[in-house]
């Protein structure tokens, strides 16, 4: 089970017109574990995250080269349809971004365009479950056609991550989902990550090396567009084997 | 080394000089917004008091016998007999209502019947014969009718016109406004509310008193129905694929910069391209709404556009992202997401556009929407989009030029109208874009 791969980049290059974002980089991503992508401002993990679901495509003047592959099929193959593809790996933004629309909306918008549900009673399964499963439906049951933007950020941020389930996918990307929370909602998005990896491959682009080190499995350092060091958590922040880790993650960089 | 400042409350030559300043420029402000409001509020005033005696008409109540003789010769009531008497036919009757009217009141008057009835307007015999023609059955009868006088007697009263003026008239003697003096008195003569004028058309130069504005109003409803119906589809359609689906490369930049360039463009540029191409290419009809409506719709589109991609960029990209996020399509991000956050925004400027178009005039000039175009209301869609008919600016325009001032009066009323509709149009698009506007 650890072991098994369900993502593999190979020789990935990313620009940004003539600025080169990423330096051909190899990676593989295992299922149910959390892969954390740590780095500077600027390394590039963020925009390395975007191409996982091909979000890239929508920024015109950024090129991506390599392949990537998603279970063996190359996601950047030019009859992969981006739109399939997000079904499949969704994702998590840095702010929260809930839909003006209803919470429930919110949630059932997904599975609305994907046509996941047959009955109305369906989808409301859809809805209830999913909010469980981000930790939310507690909070929210009672108020379900209430706007989602009205919830606290935390809640916005579990709204999204709610979301981005319920089209069930089966990688989630997350680019810094925390950065805009309090400690308190930090932890306790960290808790529904940790919990999230059961079922899902978990990709998380993070600032905060304590956060990398408390949620991941496995960590990903980035420096000036290059793929640095890449193992098991634990393994890279005692015993970093490239100097440019030690110096970063023992504050000297960044 | 202390800063020689010496205490906090104590004005430096340096501090004074910063406040002089400040005040300065506040008084600037204050002295530009007075000279402003001032200017508006003499527009408004003078507007108001040259325009709001157009909504009052001055009307004489006569007792008209309708004799048989003269209407019906052959008695059998066919319509078609009583159709050819013309308005000559009815014109001895005014006449002979006179000579009653005088000697029923005593009234001391060296006028003759005949030039006492000259106080009606020249609409008056035509008003009753479409009268009779409406109702045969009023033949014979006795009836009390409402004439409009002519538009001295109706200046006079409105204290337009003084016995001063007219030493030399040959429209309108003293005796005659010393008959109405009396007539007024009686309470015959009286000024009314003047509903002909919101719903009448137009008149021809000597008939003043029956000219109305509502015919042109009309005529420029349907117009913005054509500006409506085509500029908001296709601006919007415009926008939306220029904002989020065309490439951005140098094509597109031309266009974006035309699009501003048109905007700017004088309304008179748009109307010569209408006659050029509508009429003397295409040979659609002249002075006909759905003509003057494509060419304010050219007119509009520029700002419909550019308002549309306004409202469409302040939709900020996070909502792009969540929706392609959870494997939405272009297609659908934009038509779920995007533009229903857009539409308040949209609406405003559509609305603005619309404001805009109403009150313009140079184009409708040139597509011939102008002069006595009109003088029934359409009956059906089709004729009110086809058939000739003016605008109301462009009828204003048409008043304002005529010399009788009695049209003058006439062209102020129809701009209050007009700035009713504005002032109306402009708060609703306030009242929108406050309503449904979002805050993120």
């Amino acid at each position: 089970m650890e072991d098994e791969v369900k993502i593999s980049a190979r020789g990935v290059q990313v620009y940004y017109e003539d600025k080169q974002a990423i330096k051909n980089v190899d990676v593989k991503i295992q299922d149910k574990t959390v892969t954390a992508f740590i780095g500077p401002s600027g390394c590039g993990k963020s925009t390395f995250l975007r191409c996982l679901n091909r979000m890239n495509d929508t920024i015109s003047i950024c090129r991506v080269e390599g392949e990537i592959l998603l279970e063996g099929q190359n996601i950047y193959h030019p009859d992969v349809d981006p739109v399939q593809l997000r079904a499949k790996v969704g994702m998590v933004f840095q702010k929260p971004n809930p839909f003006p629309k209803s919470i429930y909306e919110n949630v059932a918008y997904g599975p609305r365009i994907h046509g996941l549900f047959e009955s109305k009673s369906d989808l409301d399964e859809i809805v209830e479950m999913v909010l469980r499963r981000a930790a939310l439906w507690e909070e929210v049951k009672d108020r379900l056609s209430e706007p989602g933007t009205g919830l606290s950020g935390g809640q916005q941020q579990r709204l999204c991550i709610a979301r981005a389930i319920a089209t069930r996918p089966e990688v989630l990307l997350m680019d810094e989902p925390c950065s805009a929370l309090d400690p308190i909602a930090t932890a306790q998005i960290e808790e529904l990550i940790a919990d999230l990896k059961e079922n899902f491959c978990v990709v998380i682009v993070t600032h905060s090396m304590q956060q990398a080190a408390r949620v991941s499995n496995k960590t990903a350092f980035f420096h000036l567009g290059d793929l640095v060091e890449y193992g098991e958590t634990e393994e890279l922040f005692v015993r970093p084997t490239d100097p440019r880790t030690e110096s970063y993650i023992s504050g000297k960089i960044g | 080394m202390a800063h020689e400042t010496g205490s906090l409350s104590e004005a430096t030559a340096l501090s004074r000089k910063r406040r002089a300043a400040e005040k300065r420029y506040r008084l600037y402000g204050l002295v530009a917004i007075s000279i402003g409001l001032l200017m508006l509020v003499i527009l408004l005033t003078t507007i108001i008091t040259k325009g709001v005696t157009a909504f009052q008409q001055t009307y004489i109540t006569l007792d008209i016998e309708l004799l048989e003789s003269k209407l019906d010769k052959k008695g059998n009531r066919d319509i078609n007999d009583i159709k050819k008497v013309s308005t000559f036919g009815y014109a001895p009757l005014t006449k002979n209502s006179f000579e009653k009217l005088i000697s029923a009141n005593n009234l001391n008057t060296a006028l003759s019947p005949k030039k006492a009835s000259k106080i009606l307007s020249k609409s008056a015999a035509s008003e009753l014969r479409n009268f009779v023609i409406n109702d045969t059955s009023v033949i014979g009868r006795t009836i009390s009718f409402e004439f409009l006088t002519n538009s001295w007697i109706d200046g006079y009263l409105k204290g337009r016109i003084n016995r001063g003026d007219i030493q030399n008239s040959k429209n309108v003697s003293p005796e005659q406004l010393d008959l109405v003096d009396e007539l007024v008195k009686l309470g015959i003569v009286e000024k009314k509310f003047n509903l002909s004028f919101l719903l009448g058309s137009d008149a021809s130069d000597m008939r003043p008193e029956a000219a109305g504005f509502g015919v042109s109003m009309v005529g420029s409803f349907y117009m913005m129905l054509v500006v409506l119906l085509l500029s908001l589809p296709v601006g919007v359609a415009a926008s939306i694929y220029l904002e989020e689906f065309a490439p951005r490369n140098w094509i597109t930049d031309i266009i974006e910069v035309n699009i501003s360039n048109l905007a700017a463009v004088p309304s008179i540029v748009f109307g010569i391209l209408g006659l050029a191409v509508f009429i003397n290419f295409m040979h659609l009809p002249q002075s006909a709404p759905f003509v003057g409506g494509m060419v304010l719709t050219l007119m509009t589109l520029p700002t419909i556009i550019i308002s549309t991609r306004a409202s469409l960029k302040s939709v900020p990209p996070s909502i792009r992202d969540a929706a392609l996020g959870v494997g939405a399509s272009k297609m659908q991000t934009v038509f779920h997401h995007v533009l229903p956050l857009a539409a308040p925004g949209i609406l405003t400027g559509t609305i603005i556009g619309l404001a805009q178009a109403l009150g313009e005039t140079a184009p409708l000039l040139l597509i011939g929407m102008i002069g006595y175009i009109a003088s029934n209301m359409p009956s059906t869609l089709l004729e009110g989009l086809a058939s000739p008919n003016s605008a109301m600016p462009a009828q204003i325009y048409e008043w304002a030029k005529r010399s009788d001032p009695a049209f003058y009066e006439r062209a102020w009323g129809g701009i209050i109208i007009l700035l009713i509709f504005l002032v109306t149009m402009n708060t609703l698009a306030v009242i929108l874009r406050r309503r449904f506007e979002r805050r993120w």
